[in-house]
């Protein structure tokens, strides 16, 4: 077993006790500390694919922004010390048999299935080749949903500050709200 | 002939009349609705009697027939090549002199009216609504094809149904536009399917088609026989039935004495002069089918018009209500011009039925206009219909008694009033075709006398009643038409209507029959000195030959009971064995049937609304565990 | 440096990953942790994308590109719905998705 072997199953155990890890905690915080390690080992088998620059988004993006983002939300909206509350345990038991049923179907699936690796040459997926590739127009070129991808992220953008805006008479329809709740 | 298409006019005037009148209502202050309603009118009556003048004297070149010709005519639907609907003028000989009597009867009513109608409550809507009857009538006079002339048919009925009602917070009055409305109705049923199967089998709806003296139109029928006569003849019996049930013919009459319920210048001008003689119109109008095709249908024609003469003329010998008495004197008289066609002939003497019957028409729509207009006087100035309260009016009415006394005159038909030689020219026809009828239309003839004189002597002679307040003569404007009718009835019988109307357009030299004259004009005196001994001054004879007759008297008097059969077969017998179970098949099944499907989707729903509990995550549970299940089904059971 | 190991064990391990994420979007409670499990599943589709690309087609980049496109959408999402959760906390003082079944009214 080569160092390589290792190194590929010490990440998927990773990611796979981290994710399990993630959806039981019952601290929200930890879950979201153990989402991190999820993200990151995923970046390293993005690594060992030999996707550098992808890696490298998924820990800027992933495992710097959008877990920050988490961490922020938790904490603006429940004590740290907090506890989630559990799920009853029939809708537990009834989602994991869904899942597993669900698990066990997928992956029946993906061992009947002859996958044909390819021998062809392998294209260097150095930051070189993907700048050009993300801004050339030709067939292999992925201008348009690059440019696709930067309006719907100005308009996520505007739409989150819009949304999270505090507005002026909110406090007094705040109250209102707590004062006769809905249900 | 294209300087004829001004006649468009002559409907169209009263049609906008209507539609100003009836949308301004409520701004026509007093007698104003009333006085443009009448302007219309007279210019439409103008223009009437300038195209009568026109057609019958100036443009005719003397030695040939009259012909006939479309004014005026427009494709109204075009639905297929072969099928088009046409809205047009149709001038002929017929159309023409009715053009003439409707407007003078319709003018006389209206002017009549400002009087009459003064002070009630919807002025300017009873004048609408003439208006719109003058419109409707005037378009079924014109009318160039079958079509045209159902459509207005249709609208003469809901302008009687409307005036009729005109009282409509009067229950009475109400029951009796819908009586006069449904049954008229269900005849103008027997109206459509005849006019279906005559032009399925001719291929043709336009009268100079249908009506070519040729005959081309209906031997393109192939003689196709039904139940062993030609279909023509079956059409020809179903547009009799619409005809009869507008005609008031029996046993279609039903409705005829209830609409004595509307104001009584509309029983003049609807259910006396124009709307009721619209069945002889249509016949007449379709008369060469009817001689050429259907003798049969003719012969129905005859006998039903004779029996409804005598049926109508006994009953009205013994009612009291004067408006009822002149009602079934109508009949009576309607079931003269109907007989009188029944029993013509097509072409030159031969056609002295038809002719004697439009000129029983001109001349009756003249006389029982003035009658119902004089009893309307009458009503006017004792405020009561019923005969035994009026007694001695002579003396308070003057110009009205007159007048009433020359159109009873008029009606026995005594010379040289009208009546006598329009009803001698019938009595002559029914002679040369069929004994029996000319004796029944003889025995009616005494009958009419009778009776009219009965009404005449109970209204003007006798002691006086006591009154609520003493009767005074009618204001000008209701006496002035009175006197023009009154002229009307006595010198139009000296119309050469033998030369004018008549089956083929051409005219002929009648001969006066003595043989049947005289006694003709005896039995009218008879009718006369019997009315006279009875009813001239109150003795206790009418009641002892009543009580002589009491059986067939009370018969009468309750007209026969044709009521109560009515009655007995819609509400006993269609009722209980039709539309009962109708009814019960409509409430449990049909509607059992909706109301289990939606009983169904209430039941279910409310079981299954849990799934709509809003939780996302059952929502995603049941999207999981669908996918689940689907890529199991797809991938491993397909 | 991938060669002895098979395709099948990474995407084992991507299906693993996709399952529980939804075993997490099913149970927990809280928002934010839903948040979190509908990243586990995005990640675990963007590890699909990848080592399909790289064993498949490696002369291509259009997995690769497809990862990338997924990150940036996941972000725009993340932040969005974060956005959201503030609001409906600030209005229901509470994130827990049961007391938010207005969607049946």
């Amino acid at each position: 077993m080569s160092l390589n072997d290792i190194m590929f199953y010490l990440f998927a155990g990773s990611i796979l006790t981290f994710s399990l890890l993630t959806v039981t905690s019952r601290r929200i915080l930890r879950s979201a500390v153990y989402l991190l390690f999820v993200l990151v080992s995923t970046a390293g088998i993005y690594f060992m694919l030999n996707y550098n620059f992808l890696a490298a988004v998924q820990l800027t993006v992933y495992a710097g922004g959008i877990i920050v983002l988490i961490i922020f939300s938790i904490l603006l909206t429940s004590h740290v010390s907090e506890k989630a509350v559990v799920a009853p345990v029939k809708q537990q038991i009834f989602s994991a048999l869904a899942v597993a049923a669900g698990a066990v179907l997928t992956i029946m699936t993906i061992f009947k299935f002859a996958f044909v690796p390819s021998t062809a040459p392998a294209v260097d997926a150095n930051v070189h080749n993907v700048g050009l590739a993300l801004v050339s127009y030709n067939r292999d070129g992925f201008a348009l949903p690059f440019e696709v991808i930067s309006i719907l992220l100005l308009a996520a953008m505007v739409g989150a500050i819009v949304l999270a805006k505090k507005e002026k008479n909110l406090e007094s329809a705040g109250s209102q709200t707590k004062n006769n709740p809905d249900k | 002939m294209n300087s004829y298409a001004y006649t468009i006019l002559i409907p169209l005037i009263p049609f906008f009349v209507f539609l100003f009148v009836g949308m301004a209502e409520d701004k026509l202050k007093g007698k104003l609705g009333g006085l443009i309603g009448t302007a219309g009118l007279g210019i439409a009556t103008f223009l009437s009697y300038m195209t009568a003048f026109k057609y019958f004297i100036t443009d005719h070149v003397a030695g040939t027939g009259y012909t006939s010709f479309k004014a005026f005519e427009i494709t109204w639907l075009h639905l297929t090549e072969k099928l088009t609907i046409n809205l047009g003028v149709l001038i002929d000989p017929i159309s023409v002199m009715m053009l003439v009597v409707i407007t003078t009867v319709s003018f006389m009513v209206h002017i009549y009216s400002l009087g009459y109608m003064e002070g009630e409550r919807g002025f300017a809507r009873f004048y609408a609504f003439l208006s719109l009857f003058s419109f409707s009538m005037l378009g079924l006079v014109l009318a160039t094809n079958l079509f045209q002339m159902y459509i207005f048919w249709e609208l003469v009925g809901v302008s009687s149904f409307l005036l009729i009602g005109y009282y409509y917070e009067k229950p009475s009055a109400f029951s009796a536009a819908k009586k006069a409305f449904i049954v008229t109705r269900f005849a103008d049923l027997g109206f459509l399917i005849g006019i279906l199967i005559l032009s399925f089998n001719t291929g043709t709806f336009d009268f100079q088609t249908l009506t070519d003296p040729k005959g081309l139109a209906i031997a393109s029928t192939g003689g196709a026989v039904f139940m062993g006569l030609s279909v023509i003849t079956w059409a020809l019996i179903f547009i009799f039935i619409g005809g009869a049930g507008k005609s008031a013919m029996f046993p279609l009459h039903i409705w005829l004495p209830d609409a004595m319920e509307g104001p009584t210048p509309v029983s003049a001008l609807i259910h006396a002069a124009t709307m009721v003689v619209a069945g002889v119109y249509l016949v007449a109008r379709l008369f060469p089918v009817y001689a050429q095709g259907g003798p049969v249908a003719l012969e129905v024609v005859a006998w039903v018009g004779a029996f409804t003469s005598l049926f109508a003329a006994v009953i009205a010998t013994t009612q009291t209500d004067i408006k009822r008495v002149l009602a079934f004197s109508t009949m009576s008289q309607i079931g003269y011009m109907m007989l009188s066609l029944g029993v013509s002939g097509y072409g030159g003497e031969e056609g002295l039925g038809f002719m004697a019957s439009n000129f029983h028409l001109f001349t009756h729509a003249m006389f029982k206009a003035l009658l119902f207009l004089g009893a309307g006087a009458v009503i006017h100035a004792v405020h009561s219909n019923d005969m035994t309260e009026m007694g001695g009016l002579r003396k308070y009415l003057p110009i009205t008694h007159i007048t009433f006394l020359i159109a009873c005159i008029t009606i026995a038909g005594i010379p040289p009033f009208s009546g006598f030689w329009s009803k001698d020219e019938i009595l002559v026809a029914a002679f040369h075709s069929n004994k029996i009828l000319f004796g029944i239309e003889y025995f009616v003839a005494g009958l009419t006398a009778f009776y009219m004189f009965r009404l005449y002597y109970n209204i003007f002679w006798g002691h006086d009643r006591h009154y609520h307040h003493t009767p005074h003569e009618a204001p000008l404007v209701m006496t002035v038409p009175l006197m023009i009718l009154a002229f009307g009835s006595i010198f139009a019988g000296f119309l050469p209507f033998h030369n004018l109307v008549t089956s083929d357009g051409l005219g002929f030299e009648p001969h006066i029959n003595y043989w049947i004259a005289v006694p003709s004009v005896l039995i009218g005196v008879l009718g006369i000195v019997i009315a006279t001994v009875m009813y001239k001054t109150e003795n206790a004879l009418p009641n002892k030959v009543a009580g002589s007759f009491s059986f067939l008297y009370k018969w009468a008097f309750r007209k026969f009971y044709i009521d109560e059969v009515y009655i007995f077969v819609t509400k006993k017998i269609i009722f209980n064995y039709i539309s009962r179970p109708v009814a019960w098949f409509d409430r449990h099944i049909v509607d059992g049937t909706m109301n289990g499907i939606a009983n169904l989707i209430v039941f279910v729903s409310f079981n299954i609304k849990g799934l709509q509990s809003g939780r996302v995550q059952q929502y995603g549970f049941v999207f999981v565990t669908g996918v689940i299940a689907l890529v199991l089904i797809f991938v491993y059971v397909l | 440096m991938i060669d002895n190991i098979p395709l099948n064990a990474f995407l084992v391990i991507s299906t693993l990953m996709f399952f529980i994420g939804i075993y997490g979007f099913l149970t927990r409670r809280n928002l934010i942790t839903m948040l979190m499990s509908i990243e586990l599943i995005l990640n675990s589709v963007n590890i699909n994308f990848v080592v399909f690309n790289k064993f498949l087609y490696p002369n291509l980049l259009h997995g690769h590109f497809f990862s990338l496109i997924v990150i940036a959408v996941a972000a725009s999402e993340a932040a969005v719905a974060i956005a959201i959760i503030i609001n409906i906390y600030r209005n229901f003082k509470s994130i827990d998705v049961d007391n938010l079944d207005q969607m049946k009214l």
